[in-house]
Parts: structure tokens; sequence; C-alpha cells
């Protein structure tokens, strides 16, 4: 029953944010990354809803949809890794990093997230913070400067910060408000553009 | 606006030497996405909150600014007057620094900047060598004003260039000016910008656009985020001009979502300046309409390329298209379009406050202005910097950038991005402009700079950007979607040690084809990294053909990973790391050992190793 209601959450901020960009078809990119914020990542049947409230084909949306890099088509983690690999970070080690945090999260073949849903591990553009190198984010935070030795680290550091999070769920016995609210995401009260 | 000016100048002064308010001290904290991501937000908090616990409120004003540049040592904290350059400063140095130097005027010595770690430290950025040696024109307001407040813009002469042309002068007086000047586009291709001004300007039709390509996409370079960050508003008056002087109402800038920062400055931007009429319907009273809106890129380089950016602007695939026609014919919704990026858009106000001859005056006898540089990768100072045309790459690596770290050589520099080439020692003395990198067989590209030492393998390079390109491929052309991938299959082979020494010619004929017959700029330029290191590392080429090895000690299936016994101290560390036992200890108390039979070459062992006894050769 909670799902159901969680899901209805969604699909009514997915409303408003189609409803800020008036329907615009010029502005798909833009619902799409909104949307991404708010679904986590953009299953078929946000693109299809999507489509249809617009006005437009399935098949443009999914053609944009995999166009971008920055769209995922599949759930991520709990804590997204993403490890730049852009020029300068990669004469600085960058592609040992990447492969690290694969080995120790047993991630292999095209699976980029742990079975247990806490860590999706990519590499990504540059985003330009190359006075760091190597650099990667976890979600919004910004980890630079990094050696190898560092990769254990931040696993550690965010297990943590799960267990420290699932522990205080518990306590406050709030845990149903605290996964609308992450689920809905943040940015829902920008101003359009 | 002179009222705005006139009251918000004394703030200006006084960081740029002068004396402004006796008495008021002004700290900027660095803001752009290096020294945000060394937490220089943290700072902002404590620095407000120390200084008003010490009561010191009223006296001294903490503001955020754009980048400084100087990227390596962030975050960084300025204090005026004095211009003194704090580096690496952390959250508890704060207290210190309020007490001691805002409240007691005593410089705190230990956070200032050294040239190295026995020198005397140097007190105010302008004694700073990194900062004497460049010339920053595009860069003015960076790490000068406070991005999100457009006050300060107008204080330090923003938007006084559009006050000027339009009510002064006429547009085609403005694009001469623009044409006379040399300016050439920053994005990489060096177009004259007056003779785009002036296509789309003559173009026929009413409705036209004016578009600002702000997706930097190139790996290694920072400048245009920089630019967006540190000083929004002199690209969104360089638009307004544009869009005066070809008869556009309506302006969009397309940036990269991975650019957060950047992003929110210009929507703070655009809604500061509708706020004060300097966009809008009826701007500075004129009677003219113009407005600008942004559009947010979703991760891929090829929309960078201006057909392909076009399209992405309007919700589609970012698909380039054959040209001509040209957008300043036909581009956004099949309109005249006048498309140019943020470094060249950033001149324009000075272009014309200062006039075309003060600009052309500085530069080469083609290349004109200055150019803004990120340099990166194995180099001392990496940051942002901005020097006149015609510098050689020596001066920016050795003198500006202050060489290779860690005493290690230097092997080539690395220009344009996966567009470009690698330039090895022996062309250091390559003037940059655009036609001297073009002939060495590199190319200005958008600015990124990155420095490779020996440790790089220049064929892993080579693998690298080929890598990323054929990634980035749209796929719409056969040479760009299948001739990128037979050559990095070929490059995959020999970093493998299979490659055929004819794989070398096969290499460069491919290469020729590719740049031949693609659609669009991506393709045309990606065989540029392989030709480059051909021409100038072909011995490494051999090598791994060859002799089956990797000089640089890069390539994974070249290499043997050993034990040094003198430096094991038998924790086992390495053995419980290797993923396929082939890290083994004999007996108590001995060195371990490698099985390289076993051996997958994964480097796990290095990365566990406390005593760094595990090497590859």
């Amino acid at each position: 029953m909670r799902e159901h209601e969680e899901l209805d959450a969604k699909y009514a901020a997915l409303d408003r944010i189609i409803h800020r960009h008036d329907c615009d078809r010029d502005q798909l990119i833009r619902v799409l990354q909104e949307a991404q914020e708010v679904f986590g990542y953009l299953p078929e049947e946000v693109q299809t809803y999507i489509a249809g409230k617009m006005n437009l084909p399935v098949s443009e949306v999914n053609g944009v949809v995999t166009f971008y890099a920055l769209f995922a088509t599949e759930p991520q983690g709990r804590f997204s890794i993403n490890v730049c690999t852009g020029t300068a970070c990669y004469v600085q080690g960058a592609q040992h990093l990447l492969e690290d945090f694969k080995r120790d999260l047993n991630l292999t073949g095209n699976s980029n997230t742990t079975a247990d849903g806490l860590f999706t591990v990519k590499s990504t553009r540059c985003i330009g913070a190359c006075g760091l190198a190597p650099v990667l984010t976890v979600n919004d935070e910004v980890h630079g400067k990094l050696t190898r030795k560092d990769v254990p680290k931040i696993l550690r550091a965010y297990k943590r910060a799960r267990d420290a999070e699932y522990a205080a769920a518990k306590k406050t016995e709030v845990n149903e408000a605290d996964q609308v609210s992450r689920g809905i995401g943040t940015n829902q009260e920008q101003p359009p553009a | 606006m002179e009222q705005i000016r006139n009251s918000r100048r004394p703030d200006i002064e006084l960081r740029t030497g002068g004396t402004g308010r006796p008495g008021r001290k002004h700290v900027l904290v660095c803001t752009g996405t290096g020294c945000t991501s060394s937490a220089s937000n943290v700072l902002l908090e404590e620095l407000n909150r120390e200084i008003s616990a010490a009561g010191l409120g009223k006296k001294i004003s903490v503001f955020k600014t754009g980048c400084f540049g100087f990227c390596k040592l962030g975050p960084i904290v300025m204090v005026h007057p004095g211009d003194y350059f704090y580096c690496l400063v952390e959250k508890k140095d704060i207290r210190e620094l309020v007490r001691e130097h805002l409240k007691n005027d005593r410089v705190v010595e230990r956070l200032l900047y050294r040239d190295n770690v026995d020198s005397a430290p140097v007190r105010r950025r302008s004694e700073i060598h990194f900062f004497q040696a460049q010339n920053r024109v595009a860069l003015r307001n960076c790490g000068l004003i406070n991005p999100e407040d457009i006050h300060e813009s107008i204080a330090a002469d923003g938007y006084f260039a559009l006050a000027d042309v339009l009510l002064n002068r006429k547009p085609g007086a403005v694009i001469d000016l623009v044409l006379h000047s040399g300016l050439r586009g920053r994005g990489g291709g060096g177009f004259p910008v007056g003779k785009k001004w002036a296509a789309a300007a003559e173009a026929p039709g009413d409705e036209k656009y004016v578009v600002c390509n702000a997706d930097e996409g190139d790996p290694g370079a920072f400048m245009d985020r920089s630019i967006l960050e540190g000083d929004p508003h002199s690209v969104l008056e360089a638009m307004t001009i544009a869009g005066w002087c070809i008869g556009a109402r309506q302006g969009y800038i397309y940036v990269r979502a991975e650019y957060p920062i950047a992003v929110e400055r210009l929507e703070i931007a655009v809604k500061e300046a509708r706020k004060l009429g300097l966009l809008g319907d009826n701007i500075l009273g004129t009677g003219f309409r113009f407005d600008i809106d942004l559009r947010l890129g979703a991760g891929a380089f090829v929309c960078g390329e201006e057909t392909a950016l076009l399209r992405s602007a309007v919700g589609l695939r970012g698909e380039p298209r054959p040209r001509p026609p040209y957008p300043a014919r036909c581009g956004l919704y099949e309109k005249p379009t006048l498309l140019n990026n943020v470094e060249t858009f950033a001149n324009i106000p000075v272009i014309i406050r200062y006039g075309p001859r003060w600009f052309a005056a500085m530069g080469t006898e083609s290349s004109k202005g200055t150019k803004v540089f990120s340099l990166a990768g194995k180099i001392n100072n990496t940051g942002l910097i901005e020097v006149p045309m015609g510098t050689t790459l020596r001066t920016v690596v050795f003198d500006i950038g202050g060489g290779v770290p860690h005493g290690r050589e230097f092997k080539a520099v690395q220009t344009g991005g996966p567009s470009g080439g690698c330039l090895p020692a022996e062309h250091l003395d390559t003037p940059i402009d655009y036609e001297s990198l073009k002939e060495k067989g590199s190319m200005m590209g958008s600015g990124g700079l990155i420095v490779m030492d020996e440790t790089d393998c220049m064929v892993d390079i080579a693998k690298f950007y080929l890598e990323f390109s054929q990634d980035e491929s749209c796929g719409q052309c056969t040479p760009c979607r299948v001739g990128t991938k037979r050559m990095l299959e070929i490059l995959e082979r020999i970093t493998e040690g299979k490659g055929k020494m004819e794989d070398l010619d096969t290499l460069e004929e491919l290469g020729a084809e590719i740049k031949d017959a693609s659609l669009c700029g991506l393709g045309v330029a990606a065989p540029n990294p392989v030709l480059s290191t051909l021409r100038y590392f072909r011995d490494e080429y051999v090598a791994h053909i060859r002799d089956k090895k990797c000089p640089a000690g890069v390539c994974r299936a070249l290499l043997d990973y050993a034990v040094d016994e003198e430096k094991c101290v038998s924790c086992g560390l390495c053995a419980k790391a290797c993923p396929v036992g082939a890290v083994r200890g004999a007996e108590k108390g001995r060195p371990y050992f490698i099985d390289r039979q076993l051996c997958l070459k994964c480097g796990a062992c290095i990365a566990r190793c406390p005593k760094e006894a595990i090497f590859t050769g």
C-alpha cells in the first residue's frame, strides 16, 4: 500500500514538472532530467507517461533518453559513485580507481549496481575539477586528489553512513516520511529556466 | 546604472589596489567548482560566524567570488585591501585568520603562498609569478566580483558597453568594430567572429537568435565553466549586444548539466538582469527587446558541434547535419542564428569599451587578443591562466605552470582535447596561435592544455582519446562510427602486445580517410590524437609491437609484477587482496612472491601494499 502512495506522489510530482514546462517539446531534456531526479531513473513506464503527456511518440522520447549519457534506464544505487575519466584524471590514475571500485564491489560484466542496491559505480565525463585530479563524486559530494588507498576508505565511509541512516530511521520511526522525501528529490521547487 | 556604479565603485577599488572606503576590509572566498569541491562553502559559513562573534560585522564583509585560477591551492581566500592571498585554507584556520589579520592587522604568514617549501612567503597576489605572467582579459572579473550580485558587475563597468552600443552606435559599426579587433572564435574553430556576426546580420528574416555555446565537453578543459561561474554577466551583456547587432530578440545559453554551479549562477544572473531592465522588453529605455533563457545539455560531447547543439537545444537527439547551410542562415528553428562560445562572448564588452586597436595590439599577426587555458595533468600549477596569443608552450608549461612535478621528465603537451594532438618537447617553443598549432598537427581547441610526463604511455593516451571519440560518436555517418571503432581495435591490439608493424600504416590510412569523409567536426578530428602521436612518438608504438614492451610502464599486458624483497615486510595484505591467489608467501618472515602464470595484472596488490614493495616492469 505504501509503495502505491509513494509512486502516486512521484507521478504527481512529474505532472507538476511537465506542467511547469508547459508541455513544451523544446524542454523535453529538462523534463527528463527532472523526472530522473524524482524517480531515480527513467523506466519505460515513465518514458511512456511523459510521451503521452507531452503529445510525443514514445520512440522520440526513448530516442532522446538513450542518446544522452546522463539518463539511466536502470535503477541506480543509493550511492552513485561517478569516477571522472577526463584526461587530467586519466593520467593521474582514474582508471585504476574505477577498476578497484568494481573489483571491491564484485561488479563484473555489464552490471554497474551492487546486488544490495547500495552502490552504483560509473565513469563520468570531465566534471571540470581537473585541479583536484583524480576526482570522483558520490551523489553530490566531490572527493579529490585520491589514491588507490582511498577506495576502501570511501566505501567504508558510505556503508557507515547507510548504517547510521537505518539506525536513525528505526529509532525515530519516521521511516516513511524519510523515504518519501528522499524519493521525491529536492529540485522540484527550483524556478523554471 | 551610473548611480549603481558610483555607489559600489569603492568596493571594487578596494580590491584592485585603491583605497576604497577607509577602515573596511573585504574577504573574498573562491566559490568556483575546484574550491567548492575543497569545501570553500564551509569556510564561508565559518568566516561569517567568526566575524560576527568577534564583533567585526560592520567593518568586514565576506563575499563569494569566481575562480582565481590557482585551483591547485584551493580553497583560496583573499583579504583586501592589501591583495593578501591565502591558500589551502581549512576550517580550523579561520579563527586565527579572523583574530590575527582581520582584527589585529597581523598577516598570517603560514597560510600565504610560497614558491616552494623553503622560500619566503609571498604576501600579495600581484607579487606571485603565476599571476604576474598573465594578462587577464576574458577573466577580468573572475576572482574580483561577486558573480551573484549584478551591482558588483556594474561597478566593474559591466553593461556599460551595452549602454554605449544601444545609445550611441549603429549595428553595422559595432560589427565592423568586432571585425577590426581580429577576434576569432574561442571554441576551437577560430572563425573570425566579426564575419559570423555580419553573416547573421545580413541573413534575411525577422526572427533571429543568438546562442551561446557553453557545452564545454573537452575533457580537461574548464575555461568556460570558470567564466560562467565567476562573471556570468559579461556573457549576458555580450549576447545582448550581439542580439542588437543582428536583429535578434531571443538568446539561449546551452550549458552542460555537469556544471551545476554555472547553471545556478546563470539563472541568478538572468533574473537580476531582468529586474534591472538589462534584459527584457525595453532594455535601458531604448525600446530594444531581448531576453535570454537557458537550455541544459545531458551529457553528449557531440553537442558542442554547432548543428548538433542547435538540435539538442530544442530537445532533440544531438545529431549534427551537413553544412551548408550554416547556422547564420539556417539555425535554431531554421532561423538565422549567431552561435559563439562563452570565452568569445566574454571578450566582446571589453573590445567595445577599449576599442579594436587595443585588442589587436595583443597577440600575433593572425591571432589577436588573449587566450584562456586550463592547465592540468602532470604540471605543478594546475589551474586557469590567460596569456596573449603567441606566448610559447614553454612559457605556459614551465614558467607559469611551474613545470612537471616530482622531478620527472616532460614528455608531451596535449592541446585541443580529443580533437587535438600531443606535441613533444622539441616543439615547446611553438607560439600558441591557431595556425602554428595546426601546422604541428595539433589545434588550439577550446583551451584545455594537459601535460604528460615520462610515466605516460603515448599509445595508451591515443587509445584513451579514441575510446572517447568512439563512445561519443553519434553514429550517423559510417566513417566516424565504424572507422574509429576499427582504429580503436588496432590500438587495443598494440597495447596488448599483439600488434603488427603494418598496423601503423593502416592507422594512418584509416585516419586520413575518416578525416576526409566524416560528416562533422567530431569525426574529422577524431584521428588527430593517433596521427599526432604516430608522428612524434612512433618509437613507442614500435616498442609495443616489436619488443612487446611499454617503455612508460603503463600497458598492463606488457608488464610483469614483482615483489621488491628488500621492501617486503611479509604482512600478507597483498596475498589477501589478490583475487586469483597469485601472490604467495613461502614461509613466515620471508618475502612474498608473485606467480606470473596466475597473475591477472589487476594491480590489487599494489593498491594494498603499505610499503610500496610491489613494482611493475
